[in-house]
């Protein structure tokens, strides 16, 4: 079982990524779970079709502790599994708690028991690691790989950068290993050229690049993924593309963060000879 | 020797505390809320907390103290405490009657971010609190400060909540006493009206945490300053805060908020902190000083100068909070003695300053530590360095003491492991009578358990 996680700033399109991703791997007769650590739990409503879930913290609020694998586990598009944390309401309690709370409440149910027969579980993580919680999926040997998503905008390759410099606290102590960038393309200008140089400088690899068409949007109103919606429209391929990628996989890597002035070079190298 | 792992030579220490010289915020912000009339201290945070606050006051009193609990689960940490604390407050009030609750929170409570003023009004508006009752709160982390500055925070709290400026003076007088004991708060008291001072003391733990046995249980005993004296407060002609570290903030408060000017004094404890506080009442009432303060303070006089000579020049290690400490090293500089070894694990610069000036020019070589690393370990090293004659201190230092083989006279905050040290005030020229006794007592007995037989003399 490959345990994959996709972290990347907020807005970015990990969530969407995450999902037609997964889509395409269930297509090529993968098993795969989606656990959504977000409190916003909206990591697999494509997948879902839309069906609002009940989130693990809601139910262990509402039932107590005994809780059993199936009321917080659904089968989504290609017999996913499907999970959510969720977490408190916005303002209140604490969220990254909850990420820790909820992924050791999935362990004790055995989700992730060998008779699961699972190929691959993804964390799709909020967007900011803003405290130890959220790093919850990337610790004690956990997730294995992550992904980061980010496109050529500033702020979205700063907080690749910064994701990296946290990687390389949970690689040292763990088993932890960069797997590369997921350019979800926002059409800025050499935006291929520069996340493959920003990915090599790092030390990893720019592992697709998902060209920007609104069949995704189209397919998310419809509450399903590309694959899902229109099997045979071109951004249905490029996810298999990134499926097939990350499925052969091998390089792993501890990155090696840039720092703010390499950054803003690149960006400055790439922008301006646009 | 359990400490026989100690070592003379101190290593520069960053992150480490080995037996911190302090403890937990809400133990403070516990004992400030039992000195208010009726009221029922709540720990907003999970059970252990509660339980632990409450034992280290009952094994220091010898009293029964009560408290209720938000009794956290994981889930209150996930979705934070509000359900918990409603619910607490709806039970309190319905079970327990208080007249007020006193809401302190915990480390995880604070982590979480819980926002006690919304929960508080939540309650309110939902109707949980009772017409004419009422529920205060105190932020109280312990991982800031010490059990200290949850005493403060909690008298800091009590005015922010209860006081009120009517627009019409009262001639009276608040006193805030600082975390003394309730024998202490007792004399406060007594010396105040004897100096025609119309006080109002808050928090009072007198005749609740040393109420006399009747034969029955009082769930909330008679003592406490009751919450229409401390909305007073605010109609005061002035505040005197005993103690900057517990008090001052509180005062400050009550300027800010009513408008009530305020002098902050160290604590009275010896002979030079009493007269201060004797002529800060005296300038007050405008009186003479009634012939029995002036004899009390002559009799303690007197008796400084009969043990002088046992005193002079001795070594002392001294460690606790640092109200207690300032006063306690100006006392120790009067009866000729060298205090030269000063810890508290209460982190503030000021204490630094405020002790030197309590030292003046004498024991130019004393040493003043505080913060997180001031632990008994380093105390303990201190004293295997270079020696003293005598070590005071909460009960924690009886291992030191033991170890050692130094005379140890208990003082200060918590005294485990005897019984009676709240009954007797250590404040005033009583107070200051008694400490002396204490501690000649401690060095003699010392003195005449190593005597040869030949030196085992009967008059010293």
């Amino acid at each position: 079982m490959r345990k994959v996680a996709i972290y990347g700033k907020g807005g970015i399109g990990k969530s969407t990524t995450t999902q037609n991703t997964v889509a395409a791997l269930a297509e090529m007769g993968k098993k795969v779970m989606v656990v959504g650590c977000d409190p916003k739990a909206d990591s697999t409503r494509l997948l879902l079709g839309g069906l609002a879930q009940k989130t693990v913290l809601d139910t262990l609020r509402e039932e107590g502790e005994d809780v059993a694998l199936e009321d917080i586990r659904l089968r989504g598009f290609g017999n996913t599994y499907c999970t959510e944390s969720g977490g408190p309401e916005p303002g209140v309690g604490c969220a990254g708690r909850g990420i820790i709370t909820s992924i050791n409440l999935l362990e004790q149910l055995g989700a992730y028991h060998e008779n699961e027969n699972l190929d691959y579980v993804f964390y799709d993580v909020l967007g900011d690691v803003v405290c130890g919680g959220f790093a919850m999926p990337i610790r004690e040997g956990k997730a294995q790989e992550i992904y980061i998503v980010c496109s050529g905008e500033m702020m979205a390759m700063y907080a690749a950068n910064n994701i990296c410099k946290g990687i390389v606290k949970f690689a040292n102590a763990g088993g932890v290993r960069l797997g590369g960038l997921i350019c979800n393309s926002r059409k800025v200008d050499n935006e291929r050229e520069m996340i493959v140089e920003l990915a090599a400088q790092l030390g990893t690899q720019m592992i697709h690049f998902v060209p920007r068409d609104n069949d995704v949007q189209r397919a998310e109103i419809n509450r399903k993924t590309v694959i899902d919606w229109k099997s045979d429209a071109p951004q249905a391929d490029e996810y298999r593309k990134l499926a097939r990628a990350i499925d052969a996989n091998q390089k792993f890597v501890i990155p090696k963060p840039l720092t703010m002035d390499t950054l803003e070079h690149l960006l400055m190298d790439y922008g301006l000879a646009a | 020797m359990l400490l026989r792992h100690t070592t003379a030579d101190v290593m520069e220490r960053s992150a480490l505390t080995i037996n911190p010289a302090k403890t937990c915020q809400p133990i403070g912000a516990l004992y400030a809320a039992l000195g208010v009339h009726n009221c029922l201290p709540h720990s907003h945070g999970s059970q252990g907390c509660c339980a632990y606050h409450r034992s280290t006051l009952t094994r220091h009193y010898k009293e029964p103290v009560m408290a209720g609990s938000s009794s956290f689960t994981e889930g209150s940490a996930v979705f934070g405490g509000q359900a918990n604390l409603l619910q607490a407050i709806t039970n309190m009030f319905a079970m327990y009657n208080p007249d007020i609750i006193a809401v302190h929170t915990t480390c995880l409570s604070e982590t979480i971010g819980d926002d006690l003023v919304q929960i508080i009004s939540k309650a309110r508006e939902e109707g949980k609190v009772p017409p004419g009752k009422h529920v205060i709160h105190a932020n109280t982390p312990s991982y800031i400060g010490s059990h200290v500055t949850g005493f403060s925070n909690m008298v800091k709290g009590i005015v922010t909540y209860l006081a009120e400026n009517s627009g019409r003076k009262r001639n009276q007088v608040n006193i805030i006493p600082g975390w003394v004991e309730p024998s202490d708060m007792r004399e406060v008291r007594r010396l105040s009206r004897a100096m025609g001072v119309n006080c109002n003391i808050f928090p009072d733990t007198s005749d609740v945490m040393d109420a006399p046995q009747t034969g029955r249980h009082e769930f909330y005993p008679r003592g406490g300053a009751p919450i229409e004296e401390i909305r007073h407060s605010g109609d005061s002609r002035s505040t005197l805060a005993l103690g900057p570290t517990a008090s001052e903030a509180a005062a400050l408060k009550l300027e800010e908020k009513c408008e009530v000017r305020s002098e902050v004094l160290e604590l009275p404890i010896g002979l030079v902190a009493t007269d201060r506080f004797i002529n800060a009442l005296r300038h007050r009432s405008g009186i003479r000083v009634p012939g029995f303060i002036t004899d009390e303070r002559g009799r303690l006089v007197d008796m400084i100068a009969d043990m002088h000579q046992y005193f002079y020049r001795k070594r002392v290690a001294l460690f606790g909070d640092p109200d207690q400490l300032v006063s306690l090293t100006e006392f120790l500089v009067t009866l000729d003695m060298r205090p030269v070894y000063i810890v508290t694990g209460t982190p503030g610069k000021r204490f630094e300053t405020r002790i030197r000036e309590a030292l003046g020019d004498s024991v130019p070589e004393a040493q003043i530590r505080q913060g997180p690393q001031a632990d008994m370990f380093l105390l303990h090293q201190m004293i295997k360095k270079e020696g003293v004659d005598l070590l005071i201190g909460n009960t924690y230092g009886k291992y030191i003491a033991r170890d050692e083989d130094i005379p140890f006279v208990r003082f200060g905050f918590p005294i485990l492991d005897r019984v009676g040290h709240s009954y007797f005030p250590t404040v005033a020229y009583m107070g200051a009578m008694r400490l002396a006794e204490k501690i000649l007592s401690a060095v003699m007995d010392r003195q005449d358990r190593n005597a040869p037989e030949e030196s085992f003399e009967l008059t010293m």
